[in-house]
């Protein structure tokens, strides 16, 4: 086991992918984030691992870097919050489209524009629903803790290398900016060239050999048939993904009535919301999905059949709930609650949310 | 074992370190701990709090609106946070720049005088330390020792020479913390 450490989010974030073996990371600050690039610089890894870390001009700069990193098969990552997540959504539909696998972290903070830096959840859509054009996917992991800060930085490594496809760890402030104990695990020695070519070979640019033909990263091609054709194969790889990576955590479903579903730091939140609605014989548990795309849509589906109802907690107006209603299909009653803006919820207004849907007042 | 603590005051006063020494100290003794700053457009000056839970058992929620322990700085603190004490719960204050005490009396309200005590022992800075003495006097979830363990992870090696003086800032608070008749 590793060392325990006490640390914020988007110091974990960090830590993490010092320890992962992460070759490059381009970023632009911006709060409530700004840890990660903070702590990078004061780890100062590239004395130690090797890895680069570099302040670009802008987050638009910095998703190009990621490109040109990833196309070497080199494993790269930026992270930003909101406004700078949507300067950057050109060039994340560049990476998808040319199937470059690489990270990205979003500490969500209110919006709409440049809002507030506090925290919210209101980038679901834009996470999981495109946010760039095209038809394209992100893997998307929502931790609720700094201990799964840390552990996502590798699996999103992990996932996107295996499906060749951008990963994203969707956070919000009050995962990034809280301190929590922390298991460190080992470090892992970044890829060599010939680990790279074992890995990558099949399609990074690695430099051109006699033996094949040239590797090009690209998402353009101009004749229709053919991108059709690439489009099959995106979206091939997206129902498997969404048949294999789907991950979701219960707490008290077993007996639950009313189901909460909740992701991040709202499923925190959701957890001591259930342990008051059991103290109070409201038969309450909890879903919290924790890849959000792909979805818990078959976990949602089977639970419609158990309970009487389901509210969708989340820091937005309601995004998530549009992907428990398409589960749950009519079957049980589904509401939404929640606070937005960069207000966070109390556990006891989810409760009496909770408590007002039961009655039918949604 | 469950407590859960706001600690709120004017920024620069050492509130989120003071809750960053208890979260670490927590740690120490094999606790589970969390601490979730507030970070709006902070300024100094301005206010600062900090929710601290120190658990025996996994922490659900790091965001509560009710807590066992207020420890109080200023008055903007007092105004917002007196009313989210749970009743028996505590509420502790410095008077320095009270105007307005607190009125409950379903809570047990004890005050420290933590500014006069640190510039009584030359040092300013000390501020945070007494109050948190004050805090482990009345409600003895951390261990003396293990403090001592958490301000040396907590703090960079060059200022560990400092730690003396800090757990001797932490006895005085345990020393002159006395109750607060409402």
């Amino acid at each position: 086991m590793g060392e325990l450490k006490l640390m914020k989010g988007n110091e974990a974030i960090a830590e993490a992918a010092i320890h992962c073996g992460c070759d490059g990371y381009f970023g632009y600050p911006i709060t409530p984030q700004s840890e990660i690039m903070e702590t990078l610089m004061v780890e100062k890894p590239w004395e130690t691992t090797g890895m680069v870390v570099l302040q670009a001009e802008s987050e638009v700069a910095s998703i190009n870097m990621l490109y040109g990193g990833a196309a070497c098969g080199k494993k790269v990552m930026t992270s930003s919050s909101s406004p700078g997540i949507s300067l950057m959504l050109e060039g994340i539909s560049y990476l998808a489209g040319a199937e470059l696998p690489c990270l990205l972290v979003n500490v969500v903070r209110g919006g709409p524009g440049l809002g507030t830096i506090q925290p919210s959840q209101a980038d679901y859509y834009q996470t999981t629903k495109g946010g760039g054009h095209g038809d394209y996917q992100l893997i998307a992991l929502a931790p609720a803790s700094v201990q799964e800060m840390y552990d996502f930085v590798d699996l999103g490594f992990e996932l996107a290398f295996k499906y060749r496809n951008p990963a994203i760890i969707l956070s919000d402030g009050v995962i990034g900016q809280m301190m929590e104990k922390v298991i460190v695990s080992d470090v892992k020695p970044r890829w060599t060239d010939a680990e790279i070519q074992k890995i990558s070979g099949s399609w990074a640019t690695t430099g051109k050999t006699k033996d094949r033909a040239r590797h090009i990263a690209t998402s353009l091609d101009l004749e229709a048939e053919k991108q059709e054709i690439h489009n099959h194969k995106l979206q091939a790889k997206y129902r498997e993904i969404e048949n294999k990576e789907v991950r979701f955590e219960e707490f008290q479903t077993k007996d639950a009535e009313y189901l909460l579903v909740a992701y991040g730091s709202s499923a925190r939140i959701c957890q001591k919301a259930v342990e008051i609605c059991r103290s109070k014989g409201i038969k309450a548990g909890l879903l919290r999905p924790i890849t959000v795309w792909p979805y818990p849509t078959k976990r949602v589906a089977e639970l419609a059949h158990q309970v009487k109802g389901m509210l969708s907690v989340e820091m937005s107006a309601g995004q998530m709930v549009t992907d428990v209603r398409l589960a749950v299909s009519g079957k049980v009653p589904v509401s939404h609650f929640g606070r937005y803006g960069g207000v966070i919820p109390s556990p006891g207004e989810v409760v009496v949310a909770l408590e007002k849907f039961i009655n039918g007042g949604n | 074992m469950t407590e859960e603590i706001i600690i709120a005051g004017f920024g620069g006063q050492g509130v989120l370190s003071m809750g960053k020494i208890l979260a670490y100290s927590g740690v120490m003794q094999n606790q589970e701990v969390s601490w979730m700053p507030s970070y709006g457009p902070e300024m100094r000056g301005g206010t600062a709090n900090v929710t601290v839970i120190v658990s025996d058992e996994r922490i659900s929620s790091p965001i509560i609106h009710e807590f066992d322990t207020a420890i109080i700085l200023n008055q903007q603190s007092l105004d917002k946070f007196e009313k989210t004490v749970k009743p028996g719960g505590l509420l502790l204050f410095d008077p320095n720049g009270i105007t307005h005490p607190p009125k409950r009396n379903d809570i047990k309200v004890y005050v420290i005088e933590g500014a006069e005590e640190a510039a009584r022992m030359g040092n300013p800075k000390t501020f945070n330390m007494i109050i948190m003495g004050a805090f482990l006097k009345l409600k003895p979830v951390i261990k003396t020792e293990n403090v001592e363990k958490g301000l040396k992870k907590s703090l960079p090696e060059r200022h560990h020479k400092l730690i003396p003086m800090n757990l001797d800032a932490v006895r005085v608070g345990m020393e002159k913390v006395k109750e607060f008749q409402v």
